[in-house]
């Protein structure tokens, strides 16, 4: 019976060798013909410019999309991104060799013509439009076609080809627009404060908390955050790069802080409190989890939330599908998320389209899906 | 569909209540919490609704009309996607009513958002829906989907589909009950058991005071036993506590009124007609009494191994061959009613003598007493218990011989004290196709333990299934692989099992820290979900207890 359970081990690693084979064969369809963009095993990478996107091994020169940790790696000797963006590699990469430009403004790197446009994912997040030759490319980085009113509005880049994330790219991720969201997170907290609770958000430490607190802001001005939350909040005003006001103050949870200062409190937390004894100081409270993963109800009840807000920073369906006809693409390439699904579904459509593997979607809000997997839960009310 | 209740002005219509009540059952994880959310809505439904909602949470579904793929395709094609990608969403959400819901538009054409139909109204349709040919059925369901919201269609599939099942007991919903209309608890948990028709039942007929609605085949609400934690020591002086056997059959009430006899199941079936030997007893038992026992194959007075009658119980028709190889018969344990008197407030020791002298009154085989285990001490006890194998028992029950006969699963009176702790459940997390005759089905499976969020593989088992239940697996398995590879599936943690074994010891080799000796699958726990399964701390105290 050891030996048996032993080798199911062995057959999960063989899966994994031989899933990342089978996606090595794909690429090389499209090696055939020398590319703009190459996807290599450090990333993407744009030879005639000798440049990586978002690359996950170091490099000589990455282009960063946007701060999240598994598209901004350590350890690149230069760094290109958006000015809103260099303060966030800077709290999580230390000093490094940056250069930053805005949005819509080409440069040139070594007869490349590369400009960033707003991706709508997080503050900073940019899509990367590369062109040589003629021929153009569009990288999304992660993007939303929903204005969040924090993070730039999502453009439209007309391209040849098109490099899209597929994080929600199934047609049950359908979004709710941010108003109605937020007055659902409003009410919440009024309910929970009538209860004498309250209010824990758990929300990404950089980009959902900052959209939940202007959300919150319009009912209360006692507002505690996580450490994590508390140092990117800082980072971000102190940067200079929001108008005045639109974050509220707020305060960090020290463990000095008596049990009764957070009486009808908000708290926003990261993911990883939510099963922390960190979070038992805040009783009695009701806890909320912000995330497109909280569509599904198993999420929800897997994580014993009391509420799940559906708010997420990535497109749901219906927006990729807006945003690949957009950009009038002949040929789409998917990355990480629902990838096969999407693919598939834009080929059926007419769209050449292939699903490329990339080390993203370990972010917070991408990486639920990986958890969603392995603890799947079916529970009473279920067939 | 997980946001938060609208707050709106106008009163919701039935559908709605229904629809939030079943939200709030399954997001609130508190007791109370789940309470008030019972209490609100009986106290908003109108009563025709009421009624169909203590049908519904007490298992009484109308019959599906209509197969899920239909309902798939359908669905499908309303909202433009081709199959395979209804399928995807379907392998990911897990739950075929969910992913219609979350699929169909959020855009109405109920317009001027006048409140949804009676929850009554959608179930009385769906009776129709049986005589009603596709084309309409199809109509019917297009239209409900097109005016209801997503939590609404999410309930409109369950009941739809026939499976409607709720998270919480029918104790909690007739405590929900009692606290707003004037009637002990334990009365209205009588009132709703039995054989009723919802649609022919008023909610003032089913529970008002007055009514007296002459139900004679109606049970009593079983009493039940939670499983001793401590030491029976602690239970004080022997010679307050009776003993018997506990036996692995059917907990059953045998019912005679009227001249009638009727044989109801704890899961509240009536199941006279499965065993034609009872006939007997129609005869011969007094009228207008209740018999709590426990139905088991039984021949020449000796117990049987329950798979022997297992096998003839999914029949439809019992054949004469059947009844000669599984022959049921009834141990008694308890006496309800006698003479059209409730008794169940009598202390047992005196509602036993009055069972025994009954049962040597009508002296047929097929009605035994269940024996009481004579002891003296609790050491002697428990030598006798390590015994309850040779007799085809699972352990031993402990009663109070002054206690009452309660209502549900209440502490204190009466204790189960099974002999089998080497025992757990747990979910399937692999599975993997058999050999020789069963080549072509999965049949082997590894099993797996929560730990907090994770789920730790810790057993292969095998065997103990029946070959139809081996037959559901594999088709559950082929509908729910996540990730292939050669000849192991990883497959959906849903299918719940209990797994017996003979030893635990610790392994250093396996994820689990521990490796079991003769695991086997017991029974398929289709009762129990997933959040209740045994945790990687079980196994580990078992370890303790047992490993050394
Ligand atoms: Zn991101
Ligand atoms: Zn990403």
């Amino acid at each position: 019976m050891e030996s048996k359970l032993q080798c199911i081990d062995v057959r999960r690693e063989a899966l994994g060798r031989q899933l990342a084979l089978f996606h090595d064969s794909r690429l090389t369809i499209h090696d055939s013909t020398t590319m703009l963009i190459d996807f290599t095993d450090k990333g993407l990478y744009c030879s005639a410019g000798n440049f990586y996107l978002d690359p996950w091994k170091p490099v000589e020169k990455a282009v960063i999309t946007h701060g999240h940790s598994d598209h901004a790696r350590w350890g690149s000797q230069q760094y290109l991104c958006h000015h809103y963006t260099l303060p966030i590699l800077k709290l999580r990469l230390g000093e490094n060799n940056y250069q930053t430009i805005g949005w819509n403004e080409a440069i040139d790197i070594n007869g490349v013509k590369l400009s960033l446009h707003p991706a709508g994912h997080i503050i900073g997040s940019s899509q990367v439009r590369v062109e040589h030759k003629g021929e153009v490319w569009v990288i999304s980085g992660d993007y939303k076609t929903e204005n969040d009113g924090i993070s730039g509005v999502f453009e439209p880049v007309k391209c040849h080809t098109f490099v899209t994330e597929s994080t929600f790219g199934l047609p049950i991720y359908k979004w709710k627009q941010q108003s109605e969201i937020f007055s659902n997170i409003r009410n919440w907290i009024l309910d929970n404060q009538s209860n004498g609770k309250a209010s824990v958000l758990i929300a990404y430490s950089l980009g959902k908390a900052q959209r939940v607190l202007r959300a919150v802001k319009e009912v209360t001005g006692n507002i505690f955050a996580h450490g994590a939350v508390y140092n990117m909040h800082q980072t971000l005003t102190n940067a200079g790069i929001l108008a005045e006001g639109m974050l509220p103050e707020i305060k960090r949870v020290v463990p000095e802080m008596p049990k009764e200062t957070f009486r009808n409190a908000v708290i926003i937390a990261p993911p990883s409190a939510e099963s922390s004894p960190w979070i038992k100081k805040f009783t009695p409270y009701s806890l909320g989890i912000c995330s497109g993963w909280m569509r599904v109800r198993g999420n929800q009840r897997r994580k014993n939330a009391d509420e799940g807000f559906v708010l997420s920073d990535h497109c749901d369906w219906p927006g990729l599908l807006t945003a690949v006809e957009a950009t009038g693409a002949q040929r789409v390439f998917v990355t990480h998320g629902f990838q096969s699904v999407f693919s598939r579904y834009l080929n059926e459509a007419g769209i050449e389209a292939a699903e490329i593997k990339t080390e993203y979607g370990t972010e917070e809000e991408e990486a639920v899906q990986e958890l969603t997997n392995n603890t799947a839960e079916q529970v009473a009310t279920d067939e | 569909m997980n946001d938060v209740t609208q707050h709106t002005n106008t009163t919701p219509g039935g559908m709605q209540l229904f629809a939030s009540l079943v939200y709030d059952l399954g997001t609130h994880t508190k007791t109370n919490e789940k309470l008030e959310a019972l209490i609100k809505y009986f106290s908003a439904a109108d009563d025709k609704d009421k009624v169909w909602m203590i049908a519904l949470f007490s298992g009484r579904r109308p019959r599906r009309t209509i197969s899920p793929s239909k309902i798939a395709t359908w669905c499908a094609e309303l909202v433009g996607l081709p199959l395979w990608l209804f399928e995807e969403s379907y392998h990911t959400v897990g739950d075929l009513s969910e992913t219609i819901a979350l699929l169909i538009p959020e855009e109405k054409t109920n317009e001027n958002n006048s409140p949804s139909r009676s929850l009554s109204w959608y179930v009385e349709k769906f009776l129709e829906l049986e005589k009603s040919d596709e084309q309409q059925k199809k109509k019917f369901i297009l239209d409900s989907w097109a005016e209801l919201s997503a939590r609404e269609i999410f309930v409109f599939n369950k009941l739809l589909s026939s499976t409607f099942r709720v998270g919480v007991s029918q104790n909690m919903m007739v405590n929900a009950l009692s606290k707003l209309i004037k009637l002990e608890s334990s009365v209205i948990a009588h009132r709703i058991s039995g054989n009723w028709d919802p649609s022919t039942t008023s909610f003032s007929e089913l529970l008002s005071e007055e009514s007296s609605v002459a139900d004679h085949s109606k049970p009593y609400p079983f009493y039940l036993a939670y499983a001793i934690e401590d030491d029976p020591e602690t239970l004080g002086d022997t010679n307050e506590w009776q003993a018997e056997w506990k036996w692995d059959g059917i907990r059953g009430q045998i019912i005679k009124r009227n001249g009638t006899l009727f044989v109801w199941s704890r899961g509240e079936d009536l199941i006279t007609e499965k065993f034609p030997e009872y006939h007997l007893l129609a005869e011969k038992l007094p009228d207008k009494i209740v018999i709590d026992g426990e139905i088991l194959p039984v021949k020449n007075g000796q117990v049987l191994n329950f798979n022997v009658l297992q096998t003839r119980i999914g029949r439809k028709n019992v054949t004469k061959k059947q009844l000669e190889e599984a022959p049921a018969g009834i141990f008694a344990y308890d006496l309800l009613e006698v003479d059209g008197q409730d008794i169940r407030e009598l202390p047992l020791h005196e509602r036993r003598q009055r069972l025994a002298a009954i049962v040597s009154d009508v002296n047929v085989p097929q009605l035994m007493l269940s024996p009481v285990i004579d002891f003296h001490s609790w050491g002697q006890l428990k030598e006798i218990r390590l015994t309850s194998r040779d007799v085809n028992s699972e352990g031993i029950m402990l009663k109070r011989k002054s206690s009452p006969y309660q209502v549900g699963r209440k502490r204190g009176d009466w204790w189960k004290w099974k002999i089998d702790p080497l025992a757990i459940d747990a979910v399937m997390v692999y599975a993997q196709k058999g050999a020789g005759r069963r080549s072509n089905l999965y049949t082997d499976y590894t099993f797996a333990v929560r730990d907090g969020e994770k789920l730790i593989p810790f057993t292969k088992a095998y065997s103990g299934l029946t070959d139809k239940e081996f037959a559901q697996v594999d088709n559950f398995v082929k509908r729910n692989s996540l990730e292939k590879f050669g000849p192991v599936r990883t497959v959906k943690p849903e299918l719940v099992f209990e797994i017996a074994f003979e030893g635990i010891a610790a392994s250093n080799r396996h994820k689990s820290g521990v490796a079991l000796r003769f695991p086997r699958i017991s029974k398929w726990r289709h009762d129990k979900p997933v959040s209740e399964i045994n945790t990687l701390d079980d196994l580990k105290k078992m370890l303790e207890i047992y490993g050394k």
